[in-house]
């Protein structure tokens, strides 16, 4: 084991796929000669040269699409998005024609393309610059996305979405790249559609994604030693497939679910999670479900405000008192 | 402005100071009096002292995100601006103090917006890459490459429909172009002939990618491509405020009396990085380049000696203007730093105009969703 940063962790990914499979490549605005707007390639031109790491003009609709028409010849390009802000200029190639020419060619093209990038708020760059569209992705079938928050969850989710042969979307955030964890020098994958208990709890499930699960698991170190209440903390990891049997199994026990997600929460992820709780623990719970969610509204810049905005573990806490 | 002075303006070659004395007196600029052309000088040279005392208060933490500074690009707001009327609107990228003071948007709201007060003018609620003021025909500020020129045509088109005589200034980057919005944009402009006169500030980078590298038709430059959608384009020595004014009033005139769109480039440069956060920018361009353009063909420089070679102003005169522009940017910062942070209440205003005025709602139902 080492402790590397989460950028570390999703360059290694990167760079271990590239060394076993030629046909991967890296495209991007300025992941080549920039070294990576968040530094996420850097050094990689220098390791794998211009073939394999492209730097590509303001054009996300044009190189996007651009790589969904390789993958179906077998490229598997990892397309980097500078922000997933960016990706709604590009929108028809990412949801309507990567997720639709599998189905529509009755299963006989493949997309395997990987899209990552940062999609996160809270670094004061205002509305146009702080969506996160995992929502959208999921309500998308023929689409996969992740959202790693551990170094170790995002070399080995990253690795999966190249190998995987549908579209994977890898939602990352800047405010995760400089955090550090423990990875193994071995090689390993992580399989989309598998949650991980970060940590384990039976008074009430804290079921998040992203970096509202830091926010999680500060709730319930405050809650463990303030108020005696032992928090479960599920993260998702991956939003599609989703993992419904570890969320069930850990509402099963505890028997209250709070949910919480840095996404707008209408029609976002938990509202899925909530109608899944219901659905299949609805005899277990002894509480009704609670979520915490971005404040609904576009991302203020108001350094202040912004804070309020985004989940934090205070609400978090006030939410898990109301039911526990 | 015309494809004629397409071969004399695209390749920089020597300063500009001789040119500046000859674009003087072209159409556009000869009947301007001593006080309009000293005007000229105390706009730019207040966008750059803004946007200098903004660097150090980003650097003190009171700004957050992004900053990108126009350092280096004030003859092009100015200019430009300079030619408006009373019809005309302007709307631009992410780059946007320097038209928003030129439009005549206060140092103390534009300083505000930028620590996230609730006297900016986007209330603090949109930053620097956000500015807006309609009152002053500014619509933004947007934040997306090219997210603009979609718009910039719609404003165009809003002055047609209402029969109205002006013209829409849309601003974009030379990295822009190359976004699809663009060019539907274009073909739209030009297919219903609208009012709008596109311009290209061609700082020669996007973040680090130099133009050669991003864009094809480097020899006729990046206004060529006008050509495919039969617009008329031209290219513009940004170093001369002067020659600025001369081809974007020709467009401007083309698209108020015979609602014909324009491309314009406009060569120009940017001193600073990207944004502030940008710490590869001498990596990516040599420093005798950045140099080269500071000390020789800087457009407030050579404007100034301009103004002193024409003995429009003494060395005294232009140290006040400065001075002024120095207090000016001063005081902002202090009125910006003084002013409350908007209520949190202020979250949940201005998404929707019915929920911020109930008693015109026309809809039922729930509108937001938070507990
Ligand atoms: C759709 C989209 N893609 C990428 C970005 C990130 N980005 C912001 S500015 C920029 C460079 C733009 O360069 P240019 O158009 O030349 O304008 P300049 O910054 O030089 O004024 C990039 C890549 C963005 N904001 N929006
Ligand atoms: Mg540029």
């Amino acid at each position: 084991m080492s402790e590397i940063s989460y950028r570390q962790a999703l360059k290694d990914a990167m760079i271990e796929e590239l060394e076993q499979d030629e046909n991967v490549v890296i495209i991007g605005e300025e992941v080549a000669q920039y070294n990576g707007a968040y530094k996420v390639t850097e050094g990689l031109l220098a390791q794998f040269g211009p073939k394999r790491i492209v730097d590509a003009p303001i054009s996300e609709a044009g190189f996007i699409g651009m790589g969904i028409g390789a993958s179906m010849l077998g490229i598997r390009p990892v397309m980097e998005l500078m922000f997933w802000s960016f990706a709604y200029v590009a929108w028809d190639q990412i949801i309507n024609n990567a997720a639709s020419v599998r189905y529509m060619s009755g299963g006989k093209i493949n997309v395997p393309i990987v899209i990552r990038g940062p999609a996160n708020g809270g670094t004061g760059v205002g509305a146009t610059h702080s969506h996160t569209p995992e929502n959208f992705i999921a309500n998308t079938p023929g689409l996969k996305v992740v959202c790693p928050t551990t170094p170790y969850d995002a070399k080995g989710l990253l690795k999966a979405a190249i190998r995987d042969n549908d579209p994977v979307y890898v939602m990352e955030s800047t405010i995760l790249y400089n955090n550090v964890g423990e990875v193994p020098e071995e090689e390993y994958v992580i399989p989309l559609g598998k949650a991980d208990v970060k940590r384990e709890g039976t008074d009430v499930s804290l079921i998040a994604h992203g970096p509202s699960v830091l926010v999680c698991l500060e709730a319930a170190e405050i809650l463990k030693s303030e108020h005696g209440i032992d928090a479960e903390v599920v993260d998702l990891r991956s939003i599609r497939p989703l993992d419904e049997q570890t969320i069930v199994d850990s509402v099963k026990k505890t028997s209250r679910a709070v949910l919480v997600e840095e996404n707008k929460p209408f029609c976002g992820v938990d509202a899925q999670i909530a109608y899944l709780i219901q659905n299949q623990a609805f005899d277990y719970l002894d509480a009704p479900v609670q979520r915490v969610s971005a404040i609904d509204a576009p991302a203020v810049y108001s350094p202040p405000l912004e804070k309020i905005q985004l989940p934090k573990s205070d609400v978090v806490i006030k939410k898990i008192l109301e039911i526990c | 402005m015309t494809k004629s002075s397409v071969s004399e303006n695209t390749k920089r070659q020597k300063p500009a100071k001789a040119i500046l004395a000859k674009d003087a007196k072209s159409p556009a600029n000869a009947n301007l009096s001593s006080d309009e052309l000293i005007d000229f000088y105390s706009e730019m040279i207040r966008i750059r002292r803004f946007e200098e005392r903004s660097l150090r208060a980003y650097q003190q933490g009171r700004i957050a995100g992004f900053l990108h500074l126009y350092i280096g690009q004030e003859s092009i707001a100015v200019g430009c601006i300079s030619l408006m009327e009373e019809n005309d609107h302007v709307i631009t990228a992410y780059r946007d103090h320097g038209h928003a003071l030129a439009v005549g948007m206060s140092m103390n709201e534009c300083m505000a917006e930028l620590f996230g007060k609730s006297t900016g003018c986007s209330k603090g609620k949109g930053g620097s890459m956000h500015y807006f003021d309609p009152s002053k025909n500014y619509w933004g500020g947007h934040g997306i490459v090219a997210g603009q020129t979609p718009l910039g045509a719609g404003l165009a088109y809003g002055l047609k429909y209402q029969n109205k005589k002006g013209c829409a200034l849309c601003f974009l980057g030379d990295g822009a172009i190359n976004q699809g919005a663009f060019h539907e944009s274009l073909n739209i402009a030009s297919l219903w002939n609208l009012p709008v006169v596109y311009i290209i500030e061609n700082n020669g980078y996007s973040m680090g990618t130099s133009q050669e590298r991003s864009s094809m038709h480097p020899d006729l430059g990046l206004a060529a491509r006008a050509e495919g959608y039969s617009m008329n384009w031209g290219h513009i020595n940004g170093e001369s405020i002067f020659d600025v004014r001369e081809g974007v009033k020709n467009a401007m005139d083309l698209a108020r009396e015979e609602s014909k769109p324009s491309l314009l480039e406009i060569h120009t440069y940017r001193y600073q990085g990207h944004s502030i956060a940008d710490a590869n920018h001498k990596k990516y361009r040599t420093k005798e380049e950045i140099d080269d353009y500071r000390k020789n063909h800087d457009p407030l420089l050579l404007y100034r000696d301009y103004l002193v070679d024409a003995e429009l102003l003494t060395e005294k005169g232009l140290k006040e203007i400065d001075q002024a522009a120095k207090t000016e940017a001063e005081e902002s910062a202090k009125f910006a730093d003084e002013s409350p942070f908007p209520p949190e209440s202020d979250i949940l205003k201005d998404v929707y105009w019915e929920e911020d005025n109930p008693d015109q709602k026309l809809s039922e139902g729930r509108i937001f969703f938070n507990d």
